[in-house]
């Protein structure tokens, strides 16, 4: 196991005395050797790849495709030609939709949760102009996905199923091995959203059998800009392309093109090299830790935040997601006090400020005022707040720089800020 | 809130705490609801406008202190004014009466009723 106050010591701006990062499931901050990969590729080897014939750009195609060959070990994948390069999950969801969505007819459906991230819908919900419909799967009481509603929801018409791993506001983990295979088993495209899961718990793509696998790197240690698509070699061989243009082709003539293999065909234009350089350097960083021990410590985390929830009694806190952390990663939305949205309609004159509630803005600024960095608003998820009954959280998520001690700062200043304001 | 002087930081918390003008006009002849999408704040106006004056406004909303103590010292501000009057209050000049450092993110939410009464100005306005 590893000790948290040790690999804070590798994060440059964690030696800030003024910042508590309490927003990993926003983006993470940089170990020092990350910031020296991307520095040592500008330094000493860039130059444009797959290109040149000459020594700088070998050396900078080969340090793209060494990481290329790393990072999709890191998710386990035996082929690294399996892994796309992509900016983001939003990129490789939307290369997906896109993809997937010309195959698709009126009628056709998409099954998703109701716990997706915004990059989760929206880009299925352009091909509703196609007459293609979106069903969403209930959660249970305490947030976990209601698998018995996804699984009555497949039907003859079900095309595609996109599920996150894990929920970047309640912390479910959902069971995306046996999701994905319901859908196999009914000829249904899996695609898991895992961008937050590969940060955070080890993750094998071959044994989840999905059809596709997206996550970020800027959440994983990794510079931004730089994510991967993760697929079955037959499933992204029969995709079309997303992107056209230099890179992606095999011959160009004036009236038509052939197509590079993958992952090549969805590399359009100069790619980002020192993101993948950078993000290789991430994934070493994270398997000396171990994934299992990186997992491990959120748990811990999680369980420690909620003993204090128990203990301290912090008036009107409330927090959203599953108890049992087996089944949470290191996520915490809560609210100080009830925050419904807003109606026109139900909102009588003097029900003005719920009493003893204090907005998520106000506890994140009340927050900041002692160095503790978390997020606030509705998380690019308003339908599951709409569905929560909410407007708004605030949300501290957690990383492996955390330790205990952070966690304990951050309950005792809810304390202070729940009694004053 | 942000690092300000403590001055205008009670201002901000005592009409966030008793906003002014807080409730709906029976029939008003504007109304606007307002979000914030970052957060989901909103703020809705009931406006009475006569001879191109706002004789009378009054809002109800959800929002953090800022959203709120700003609509409330907004309201106290333009009672009273002509309506190209409202259009030309300057949002810089909106914040700086405030009197304390929002950042980029909180100044929207300082912003969203200046913007909802610039569209009642201007003319736009809900159904209802
Ligand atoms: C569950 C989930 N999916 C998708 C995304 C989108 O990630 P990105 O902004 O890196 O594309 C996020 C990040 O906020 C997320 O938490």
């Amino acid at each position: 196991m590893f000790d948290s106050e040790e690999v804070k010591k590798d994060f440059p701006l964690l030696s800030r005395r003024d910042v508590v990062y309490l927003d990993n499931a926003a983006t993470t901050q940089k170990p020092k050797q990350v910031i020296e990969a991307v520095i040592d590729y500008y330094e000493n080897h860039y130059s444009n790849v797959h290109r040149g014939i000459y020594t700088l750009s070998e050396e900078a195609t080969d340090m793209y495709e060494k990481a290329r060959e790393n990072i999709a070990r890191f998710v386990g994948l035996r082929d690294a030609s399996s892994l796309v390069f992509v900016r983001n999950t939003t990129e490789a969801l939307n290369l997906l939709s896109y993809s997937l969505g010309t195959r698709l007819e009126s009628g056709d459906e998409i099954l998703l949760t109701e716990m997706e991230h915004h990059s989760n819908i929206v880009p299925w919900q352009f091909l509703q102009s196609k007459g293609v419909r979106i069903r969403y799967a209930k959660l249970t009481e305490s947030g976990l996905l209601d698998v018995d509603d996804l699984v009555s929801k497949i039907n003859r018409r079900t095309k595609i199923l996109s599920v996150s791993h894990v929920s970047n506001v309640l912390g479910s983990i959902n069971p995306v091995k046996e999701l994905c295979s319901y859908a196999r088993d009914n000829g249904i495209v899996s695609i898991v959203d895992g961008a937050q899961a590969v940060p955070h718990m080890p993750v094998n793509v071959d044994e989840i059998g999905c059809d596709f696998y997206a996550f970020s790197g800027h959440k994983m240690l990794g510079p931004s800009g730089i994510g991967g698509l993760a697929g079955k070699p037959e499933a992204l061989d029969e995709l079309i392309p997303f992107m056209g243009g230099g890179e992606m082709i095999r011959t160009v003539t004036y009236e038509s093109s052939t197509y590079a293999d993958v992952p090549l065909k969805f590399e359009a234009g100069t790619p980002n090299v020192e993101g993948a350089v950078g993000l290789s350097a991430a994934v070493n960083y994270l398997r000396r830790l171990g994934m299992q021990n990186v997992k491990k410590h959120e748990m811990d985390l999680m369980q420690h935040i909620l003993n204090l929830e128990d203990e301290m009694s912090i008036r009107n806190l409330r927090s959203y997601g599953p108890r049992d952390v087996t089944h949470r990663g290191g996520v915490y939305a809560f609210n100080i006090g009830n925050q419904p949205s807003f109606s026109v309609d139900d909102l009588s004159e003097d029900s003005t400020l719920a009493r003893g509630a204090i907005h998520p803005h106000d506890i994140a600024a009340e927050l900041n005022k002692r160095g503790i960095a978390v997020r606030s608003g509705h998380h690019c998820a308003m339908p599951l707040m709409g569905l929560l009954g909410l407007a708004a959280t605030a949300r501290a998520s957690f990383y492996i720089y955390n330790g205990k001690s952070d966690v304990d700062l951050f309950m005792s200043a809810l304390l202070e800020i729940s009694r004053g304001l | 809130m942000n690092v300000g002087n403590e001055g205008f930081e009670e201002m901000i918390l005592d009409h966030y705490r008793n906003p002014r003008n807080y409730g709906r006009i029976e029939h008003p002849t504007s109304a606007i609801t307002e979000y914030n999408p970052v957060c989901g704040d909103a703020l809705h106006f009931t406006v009475n406008i006569r001879n191109s004056r706002i004789e009378d406004i009054k809002f109800i909303g959800r929002g953090c202190s800022v959203s709120m103590a700003a609509a409330s010292i907004l309201t106290e501000r333009v009672k009273g004014m002509e309506i190209h009057e409202v259009e030309q209050i300057r949002e810089e000049v909106f914040l700086k009466s405030l009197g304390i450092y929002l950042g980029p993110v909180r100044e929207k939410c300082a912003l969203l009723s200046l913007n909802a009464l610039k569209k009642i100005a201007g003319g736009k306005r809900d159904e209802s």
